[in-house]
């Protein structure tokens, strides 16, 4: 059985006490882990091996650990969420790698997402561009029928398409600039498409994009990294859509 | 006016103004092209022709051109220094699954074609950099500018083939990411035509490389003289 096993590991991991501690590499061995082990399982080994030698666990962020919630945030190796297609930290599981490996673990680097500490970085950024527009104004009153608006399959499916992004940040850590285009264009388009979202159109693209700047985000140059990064294949055809929103904003 | 001060703006006019220039510079490509003959009296006479039209039109074509290149440059250095930074950090270990060596060096490309466009202008507009073959001052024939003398006498030196040859590679280097650029930045592209876009934008960068350097080459080796 396969399950006997072990790997060893050499992890190089990213630590830092607050956001104005400068940080460093540290390098742990982790030891006894299967191919079984998910990627956090594995740090949670080498944590508990860290705490009984009194020392300071590395600290990250994870929630649900089934893929479905966006808190898990790690670049290993370079790649934001590992770089396995369409997966988060948490389903990332040890099989993707050897005996013997090296491991660079980091927290997203971005100018908007500052490193609270060691893996862990204040994600609020995106939080502030859905407050800047992400919703769409509406009465309070009884739950409309389902069906009183009719919306074609097709158009359901693209608003769901994007609406699958869970708001992780990945796109982020994976461009160079620091853009967050694919989260804000995924966010634009989703309530763009549906006749809810529509009314509202020029004014949500104008002000999530100015709140993108605000909070320090880069520019778009194009690179595509984010759609690479995307645990949810969000595809750059919502940035393309959201510059479109964009340009009809201008003579809305 | 929210299209010069916002990101999604500033890129919008930056994609406009390059597309712009890569307009004129096919054709240009198809002006250059009557050198090879398929013009009755050659690039001569094409320059002549050109040179014909009411000097409103061509002022107002030259400085609409240099409005173009300026607002592209300008907003190019703008963006480009604002993203600096978005990245505090580099990774430990770079990986790069889409960017591509093209992409992420379009400040680059942009900055040689820069000192290109200066020196080509100085040499074939300006005509300051040889004035013995300057076509201004030595008409052919028929009275005309002599545009093939001073090309030919400028190609059949090595040195001045290849800085125009290398510009051409550096020109395709950043059309091959720019023209695709410019379709996802107007938001006229999505899953489905973006492939077939990102080649057909190779594809032209390709032909304009071609169809630029063929002209220093082919007189560097006396096929054309
Ligand atoms: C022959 C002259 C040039 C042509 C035909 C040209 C064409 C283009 C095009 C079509 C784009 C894509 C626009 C977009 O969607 O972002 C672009 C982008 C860019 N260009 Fe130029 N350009 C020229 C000269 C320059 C110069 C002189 C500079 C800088 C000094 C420059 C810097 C840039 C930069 C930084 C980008 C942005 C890259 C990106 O956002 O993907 N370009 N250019
Ligand atoms: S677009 Fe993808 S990578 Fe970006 S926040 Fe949403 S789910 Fe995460
Ligand atoms: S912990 Fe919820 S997606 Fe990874």
């Amino acid at each position: 059985m396969s399950d006997h096993k072990t790997m060893t590991l050499t992890l190089i991991v990213w630590r830092q006490k607050n956001a104005n501690d400068p940080g460093k590499f540290e390098t742990y061995t982790a030891k006894n882990i299967t191919e079984h082990h998910s990627f956090l399982e594995m740090l949670d080994c080498v944590n508990e091996d860290l705490i009984h030698s009194g020392k300071d666990p590395i600290v990250f962020d994870h929630d649900c650990r089934e893929g479905i919630c966006g808190m898990c945030s790690q670049v290993i190796n370079g790649a934001p969420h590992g770089g396995q297609d369409r997966t988060t930290v948490c389903q990332l599981h040890m099989r993707k790698f050897k005996d013997g490996d090296t491991i660079y673990i980091e927290p997203w680097r971005a100018r908007a997402f500052p490193i609270i500490r060691d893996l862990i970085v204040d994600r609020s950024a995106l939080d502030k561009i859905i407050q800047a527009g992400g919703y769409t104004s509406c009465h309070t009153g009884g739950v409309a029928d389902g069906n009183a608006i009719l919306i074609p399959k097709p158009v359901a499916d693209e608003a769901m398409d994007a609406a699958e992004c869970v708001g992780c940040g990945a796109c982020v850590a994976g461009c160079p600039n620091g853009a967050a285009m694919l989260f804000t264009g995924a966010k634009v388009s989703q309530l763009a498409l549906l006749p809810q979202g529509k009314a509202e159109a020029a004014e949500r693209v104008m002000n999530m994009s100015n709140a993108m700047t605000e909070c320090g985000f880069g520019n778009c140059t194009n690179h595509y990294e984010c759609q690479a990064a995307c645990p949810k294949g969000i595809n750059v055809k919502f940035i393309a859509r959201m510059n479109r929103e964009f340009l009809k904003a201008q003579f809305a | 006016m929210q299209l010069f001060s916002t990101s999604i703006g500033r890129k919008i006019l930056m994609a406009i103004t390059g597309q712009c220039i890569v307009l004129f510079a096919v054709i240009h490509l198809l002006g250059n092209s009557s050198i090879f003959g398929w013009l009755p009296g050659g690039i001569n006479a094409y320059a002549h022709h050109l040179h014909s039209l009411p000097s409103p039109i061509i002022w107002g074509f030259r400085l609409g051109l240099l409005a173009f290149v300026c607002i592209h440059i300008w907003f190019g250095i703008q963006l480009t220094m604002e993203n600096r930074g978005g990245r505090p950090r580099q990774y430990a270990v770079k990986y790069t699954q889409k960017a591509s060596f093209a992409s992420e060096n379009m400040i680059w490309t942009g900055s040689l074609l820069l000192l290109f466009i200066v020196y080509h202008l100085l040499h074939f507009t300006i005509q300051v950099i040889s004035p013995e073959t300057a076509a201004l001052t030595h008409p052919d024939v028929l009275g005309n500018p002599n545009v093939l003398g001073m090309v030919v006498a400028a190609f059949q030196n090595v040195g001045v083939t290849l800085i125009y040859a290398g510009a051409m590679v550096v020109l395709f280097l950043h059309l091959s990411h720019g023209i695709q650029s410019f379709f996802q930045t107007m938001g006229w592209s999505n899953d489905r035509i973006q492939p077939f876009i990102t080649k057909a934008g190779t594809l032209v960068a390709l032909v304009m490389f071609l169809g630029y350097a063929a002209v220093p080459l082919t007189i560097l080796v006396r096929i054309l003289k």
